[in-house]
């Protein structure tokens, strides 16, 4: 009862700081559109994607993209919360214990997939036109919400580990960079030696062929199977790590 | 049933192989202002956070509203309200909005409203209940900060240092909130580097050097002990330091740096006559000062160094 009501409390709190803040807002909402636009008109007819409009191959990794962009701002929120001395004052307050993390997970959660709805109706705009099912369509939210969850959790954890809201922020910094070293923009057989292998190896690329796949009405088993596992394995991580830093901060 | 508010015996604690409070007793009655005196570093905060369930001791029990702060936690959390040395409030919300937070967090319900246009009004807020708290002031911050504190109605208080950086108004305004609260029967534990601010507030002072209580009486007490104002004179040279030194005789001298220290107010009647002996005694003073006891004048009669040699750079 109490957990529920001081958890609301904290979202609520959570999600006017995100609408207060215009960085946080553009980075997890439009910056992700401008890079869409950029990649789709200025650079799309330079990539070989094999066959196909390129917004149907890009949609896909510009949803990860969207998904990556917002998570500096969350890291470094739980990291203020902890070194700023609020958190003290909700330690004596009696407060349930995990409120303030499920605040920021649930903010999180919501502002990234209004980021991602976005990116996907842009795309409509821009001639996206995927082939999935309706069943389709709901696996692949479904993985992507499963996506940003696993990834919320990890960066939670790294915003209570680091010393300051500063070098919380610059968590964000691979996270960003990983998209590129993924087959989000072009496929990781066209990339060169080393990067190709990176690229095959990382979470992302098994994560956006099986979205890819189920957009394109053609499921990726072997891919969807490969992403599941990271998002979990991800997820588990983080969850872990998370509360263990939280109880040792608090 | 005791009416003791806070009782302490033995606290230790140590960072490292520093030790920062080696066991320190202490005793608040309920509706009094206790206040703990100490320059930097002394342990001021660190006494605040483990009577306040912040740090846990490394020895040594406490009491809070006759709760144990160890097995006893939830009931000592929901007994008291902390104000630390730094404001804590959230920046990127209202001064409404954190006290809303509070109510919310306190499940005021529909209570809630009222109180926090209560305390807005109180501490005189009202103006500026809807702007952010990032734009306030400090002294703003430091009002809000306490009025964040005082919604859930905690009966025991504790403020660490809750004037520091506060420019004498506002300071005036931060110790009649005090007052007011006393008035209600709430008790505060106030930390200070102020023997004024203690004098002001207090009905019990202890002093914390090097991690123990060096003395613990009402403030008149305290002051009884320590040597009262005086003036100090210079002198250009040991020819006039002589001279003023065989003049002024019940003054106390300090051959090396050619001053002497004589007892008296510092009022403008007294400091005229004194300049007017030496004047007959055609006695040049270099450079005078007046002074009047404070924190380190505490320390120096109490423990005998300066505080200054207790804080650690
Ligand atoms: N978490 C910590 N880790 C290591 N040392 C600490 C920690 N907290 C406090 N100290 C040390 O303990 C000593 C006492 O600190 P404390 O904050 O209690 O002093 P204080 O009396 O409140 O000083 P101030 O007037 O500056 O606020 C200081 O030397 C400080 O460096
Ligand atoms: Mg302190």
């Amino acid at each position: 009862m109490s957990t529920v009501h001081d958890s609301a409390t904290m979202v609520r709190r959570n999600v006017k700081h995100t609408l207060r803040d215009p960085v946080v807002l553009f980075n997890a909402v439009l910056f992700p559109i401008v890079m869409m636009f950029m990649f789709v008109y200025v650079l799309g007819d330079g990539f070989d994607v094999g066959g196909g409009d390129y917004i149907d191959y890009a949609a896909p990794g510009m949803v990860m993209l969207a998904l990556c962009y917002g998570m500096g701002a969350t890291a470094t929120a739980v990291n203020s919360d902890m070194t700023k001395g609020i958190i003290n004052r909700f330690r004596v307050m009696n407060i349930s214990r995990g409120a303030v993390l499920t605040g920021h997970v649930v903010s999180t959660v919501a502002r990234t997939v209004l980021g991602m709805a976005a990116i996907v109706g842009v795309a409509f705009l821009m001639g996206f036109s995927p082939a999935a099912s309706f069943g389709q369509w709901l696996a692949a939210a479904g993985l992507l919400v499963l996506t940003v969850l696993a990834v919320t959790w990890l960066t939670i954890a790294f915003g209570l580990a680091a010393k300051s809201p500063e070098s919380a922020g610059f968590f964000a910094v691979p996270l960003i960079m990983l998209p590129f070293f993924s087959s989000a923009i072009i496929p990781a057989d066209r990339m060169g030696p080393g990067i190709r292998q990176f690229a095959e190896y990382q979470p992302f690329t098994p994560i956006i062929e099986a979205v890819r796949g189920l957009f394109a009405g053609t499921p990726d088993t072997g891919a969807t199977v490969a992403a599941l596992a990271w998002c979990v394995g991800i997820g588990v991580l983080g969850y872990v790590w998370a509360l263990r830093k939280f109880a040792r901060r608090v | 049933m005791t009416d003791m508010a806070i009782v302490a015996s033995g606290l230790r604690k140590a960072f490292g192989d520093r030790t920062v409070l080696a066991g320190v007793d202490l005793e608040v009655r309920a509706g009094s202002v206790f206040s703990l005196l100490g320059p930097n570093g002394a342990g001021k905060t660190t006494t605040v956070n483990i009577l306040s369930t912040l740090l846990r001791p490394d020895g040594g029990t406490a009491r809070v509203a006759g709760r144990d702060i160890a097995s006893e936690t939830r009931a000592v959390r929901a007994a008291i309200g902390v104000t630390g040395q730094f404001a804590s409030v959230d920046d990127l919300l209202t001064g409404e909005e954190n006290l809303r937070l509070m109510a919310d967090l306190q499940h005021l319900g529909k209570g809630g409203r009222r109180v926090v246009a209560d305390l807005l009004e109180r501490f005189d807020l009202t103006d500026s209940a809807g702007t952010l708290a990032s734009t306030y002031s400090g002294g703003m911050r430091r009002k809000l900060d306490l009025a964040m504190t005082l919604v859930g109605r905690p009966r025991i208080v504790f403020l660490d240092e809750p004037t520091t950086g506060l420019d004498p108004r506002s300071r005036r305004i931060m110790w009649d909130i005090v007052r007011g609260l006393v008035a209600d029967g709430t008790t505060i534990f106030l930390t200070t580097q102020y023997l004024e601010e203690a004098d002001q507030l207090a009905d019990r002072v202890a002093v914390l050097d090097q991690g123990k209580l060096v003395a613990q009486g009402s403030p008149g007490e305290l002051k009884r002990q320590v040597p009262g104002s005086h003036v100090r004179l210079r002198f250009a040279d040991s020819a006039a330091f002589d001279s003023a030194r065989r003049v002024l005789t019940d003054a106390t001298p300090e051959p090396d740096n050619l001053t002497l220290r004589v007892p008296g107010d510092g009022g403008a009647t007294s400091l005229r006559r004194l300049l007017d002996r030496l004047d007959e005694y055609a006695i040049d003073v270099d450079e005078l000062s007046v002074h009047t006891p404070d924190l380190d004048d505490v320390f120096l009669a109490l423990t005998g160094h300066h505080s200054a040699e207790v804080t650690v750079p």
